[in-house]
């Protein structure tokens, strides 16, 4: 096979992949209420629209508070349970790392239908706050994944001679072991934000009255008359996604460059 | 080192919110509502899945769409995985980001996407009836829900074979080739065998999600076609019978973990750390 | 690094005033501002209602919306203490939520317009005294169809299984509407329990399935509009706002063989912490100006009285919405499945599975 074909044939599983992204993008300009394919003239009424709508507007809300608050809470509770599990002896360890890939493993709807069942059990009512507990629940694994690793690279000996020039366990931690170990947390903080804003099915089933995020939005509103706002919003995410994903490359790139000149 | 505490509010909350659900769903996978409220340990329900053929259905339409998504994927994805590998394309890093970045962006709104463009009277079938080719009904179907898998999960497939690919030491194919095998040769013997394991997680991506999922089967075949997604679903969200809802998760996780131990016995290059 | 951790450190202020507001906005039920959250079918308000109720009396409205009983019902009964303050549930839903006691009484008191309701709405088998809802639209189930490409009138349910519109047609998700217009069609009551009845019926279905575009709710619509399907079972409201939308070719037309009668009513669950904002809602949502305006934007019925008499004339004498005695006396109001009763359930699995 030649080149040119292999570049073709790549080519085009990139035209699969962003065709119906790019139809999204194009038709939230189309002046037309119908998802008839007929262009009508350009507008930018549905922007205007998706702003307005209170609704869609909510959801967003929602959807960035539990995403920012269970990243937060989810990375504090993942750090600390990495750092403690690598002090964990062997068996422990095992318990608890595999303990650690049951939410990775496990089908996003076996975690919906289950934590459904848990918050009725204990009686949390259905809503912001059982949103975010799931949230948590799903993201802290990937923080501890993203960390460990980082632990493990660790030199020890660091760690032992702050403490034999004085300085307290606490104090050791923070100035030695969390500069280390800090590209791990923000790559899983950033795990855990991007999983958040993305996860449908968990919420689907743990969220109620006055919490309906994105996802769930979105799901409601394709089974209803076709609406061009959402082509609007859906829009706007994907440039938001796509600058913050480039932006991250280059920062690492930027970080790897950075390091090679170092040594 | 030896100063677990920290974990300890970890272990706390997984005990709450990771293993009592995961008990509860045994629990009322195993139990009927007994005569006074309480429950009664009871097989019932999974006889009532495996004798009904109208579960059955769902079951096997399940596993064969998931399957045959995955075989589509790797079919597609290999050789992309493959190229990008390779030294054809100078910009490789970026050609992978744009490759990530479809998957960062709700699987919903992705999937309602191809409403628009395959539709009776999408786009795709307005420029078909132009050319007298004629509405085509690309959704409604089984096939349109395989559709919807493919593309929702494509890049689980290619992102996986890639990175085993890249790490592959070609000092091997080029001695290869240096004894003498030609290309087709070292691909099968030598390049392929290597790049299993991440063929095997490739399909353990792919299928997981695939035959788990619900709301792909909802939006693209007009809630015609149903997969143990939309049965467990509806067990839940609309009968109120939790009981069968759960032993239908249970039978799930246990073909997933049947699917997973299948795929790690022929891996050989294990990287450890998972579940058992 | 340090950079680094400054900006871990704005990032988690950040993060940290997220938290907070959503302790905030939760809270908000307390001193300031009353939260009244109301979960309500897809399409079911004129827009800008909400808004003129939150400036009228300073209660904020969050509002949610179902796609069918059955789901509303399931999600409130698993939200538990801190649920929905008004849900709007169809007479049959309603009694099951009454023998559950899920419902609170509503003090008339609080609802003065309640004199608006038309009287023949006082009354209804499913509570008889109108303790716990308040009648807000009714409507039937009929037939939208575009007659350019049905080329004919469609008059009864039979022509949603002519095999002549194989793959044109569109059936409602709904257990009670699908498997009930299907009864009456084989001149059955839609509340038959007879299990023969049932399995004959459900036979009918499973055959018509392979011509069945889709199962839906308020997406049917914009399919028929949009020329995907031919005809489509709906709820008369959306068929109306179909047929105002694109007079030319739509048509809604309610069955010969009759129809569902539905009555959808606010009802105020138990759990309610605001139950005086809920009453002042509902008398809202029961002044004369307000019923007319959802009278007319929703395509379904009122059941205000006082608002009927305001509506212009082509709605008051429009078929669809206000239909003749005859029709009426043809159709029947759900009663509650016997809570034993699982043919329903059974047949409606076996359909949609298949």
């Amino acid at each position: 096979m030649s080149n040119a074909l292999k570049k073709f044939y790549v080519f085009l599983v990139f035209v699969f992949m962003y065709a119906p992204i790019v139809v999204l993008m194009v038709y939230s300009f189309n002046d037309s209420q119908s998802s008839s394919a007929v262009w009508r003239g350009f507008t930018f009424e549905w922007y205007a629209e998706m702003v307005n709508d209170s609704q869609m507007m909510k959801a967003l809300q929602t959807t960035l508070v539990i995403a920012l608050s269970s990243a937060v809470i989810a990375t504090v509770i993942g750090t600390l349970a990495a750092i403690g599990i690598h002090n964990m002896r062997k068996t422990p360890k095992n318990i608890v790392m595999n303990v650690t890939y049951l939410p990775v493993l496990s089908p996003d709807i076996v975690t919906g239908i289950s934590l459904l069942m848990l918050f009725v059990f204990l009686r949390v009512p259905l809503g912001r706050y059982s949103l975010l507990l799931s949230h948590v629940t799903f993201c802290i694994p990937y923080v501890i994944i993203s960390v460990l690793p980082k632990l493990t690279q660790l030199d020890k000996n660091m760690y032992e001679a702050a403490l034999d020039l004085g300085a307290s366990p606490l104090h050791a931690y923070w100035k030695i072991i969390l500069p280390e170990i800090l590209p791990g947390i923000v790559t899983g903080f950033l795990f855990a934000l991007t999983l958040s804003i993305d996860d449908f099915v968990v919420s689907f089933f743990t969220s109620g009255a006055g919490a309906t995020n994105l996802s769930i939005y979105i799901y409601s509103a394709v089974s209803k008359r076709y609406n061009p706002s959402i082509n609007a919003l859906s829009t706007i995410m994907f440039l938001v996604i796509f600058l913050l994903l480039v932006l991250i490359n280059f920062r690492t790139r930027g970080q790897e460059k950075k390091k090679k000149a170092n040594y | 080192m030896k100063r677990a505490f920290t974990a300890y509010p970890y272990l706390v909350w997984s005990i709450i919110f990771i293993i009592a659900p995961l008990i509860l769903v045994l629990y009322y996978g195993l139990t009927v509502p007994g005569p006074d409220g309480g429950a009664v340990f009871s097989l019932e329900n999974f006889v009532k899945f495996f004798t009904s053929p109208i579960f059955m259905a769902a079951f096997w339409r399940s596993i064969w769409t998931a399957a045959l998504a995955t075989i589509i994927c790797l079919l597609i994805g290999y050789p992309v995985a493959y190229f990008l590998s390779g030294t054809i394309f100078k910009n490789k890093n970026l050609l992978l980001l744009l490759l990530v970045i479809p998957m960062w962006m709700n699987l919903l709104l992705r999937t309602y996407a191809w409403l628009i463009l395959l539709d009776n009277g999408g786009l795709i079938n307005t420029v078909l009836e132009f050319f007298g080719l004629g509405p085509v009904e690309f959704l409604y179907h089984e096939y349109s829900i395989v559709f919807g898998m493919v593309y929702n999960f494509l890049p689980f497939m290619i992102l996986p074979i890639h990175s085993v690919l890249v790490k592959m030491d070609h000092s091997l194919i080029e001695a290869a080739q240096d004894l003498g095998a030609n290309r087709t040769k070292v691909f099968f013997k030598i390049t392929f065998p290597m790049s299993l394991p991440g063929i095997l997680s490739g399909i353990t991506m792919v299928f997981m999600p695939a035959v788990t999922t619900f709301a792909i089967s909802d939006i693209l075949s007009g809630r015609t076609i149903q997969l143990m997604g939309n049965l467990i679903e509806d067990q839940f969200l609309r009968s109120d019978n939790w009981n069968f809802g759960s032993t239908m998760s249970i039978i799930l996780m246990v073909l997933i973990l049947a699917s997973m131990v299948i795929s790690s016995r022929y891996e050989k290059d294990n990287q450890g750390g998972g579940l058992f | 690094m340090k950079k680094t951790l400054k900006k871990i450190g704005v990032l988690m202020c950040a993060a940290l005033v997220a938290v907070a507001s959503l302790a905030g906005c939760s809270s908000d039920g307390g001193e300031e501002k009353v939260t009244l959250r109301v979960y309500n079918w897809g399409e079911y308000i004129a827009p800008g209602l909400l808004e003129q109720f939150e400036e009228e009396t300073g209660i904020h409205v969050e509002y949610d919306t179902f796609n069918d009983n059955e789901s509303m019902y399931a999600k409130v009964k698993n939200s538990g203490s801190d649920s929905y303050d008004i849900v709007v549930p169809s007479d049959y839903m309603i009694k099951k939520m009454i023998e559950e006691d899920m419902l609170a009484p509503i003090n008339y008191d609080n609802v003065p317009n309640i004199k608006n309701l038309d009287p023949s709405f006082t009354n209804l088998s499913y509570d008889p005294e109108g303790t716990y809802s308040v009648p807000y639209l009714w409507g039937t189930v009929g037939i939208l169809y575009d007659i350019d490409q049905t080329g004919r009138e469609l008059t009864s349910m039979k022509d949603m299984f002519d095999p002549a519109f194989a793959r044109k047609v569109c059936m409602l998700d709904s257990i009670r509407d699908t498997i009930g217009m299907t009864l009456k069609m084989q001149g059955y009551s839609m509340n038959d329990l007879d299990p023969a009845h049932i399995a004959e019926v459900r036979d009918i279905l499973l055959e018509q399935k392979p011509n069945v575009l889709a199962y839906g709710t308020d997406e049917l619509p914009a399919k028929v509009i949009g020329g995907t399907a031919a005809m489509a079972m709906v709820y008369s409201g959306e068929g109306i706002r179909a047929v105002e939308e694109q007079p030319e070719n739509m048509r809604f037309v309610i069955p010969e063989e009759g129809s569902n009668l539905a009555v959808d009513s606010f009802v105020i669950l138990k759990t309610s912490q605001n139950k005086e904002a809920a009453e002042q809602f509902l008398n809202f949502m029961l002044d004369a100006d307000v019923a007319l305006e959802n009278a007319i934007e929703t395509g379904y019925s009122t059941t205000n009285a006082a608002a009927r008499e305001m509506l212009p004339d082509e709605i008051k004498n429009d078929p669809g919405r206000y239909p003749s005695q005859d029709v009426l006396d043809k159709c029947e109001i759900f009663e509650t499945l016997p809570a034993d009763n699982t043919d329903y359930i059974d047949a409606w699995n076996q359909i949609k599975a298949k």
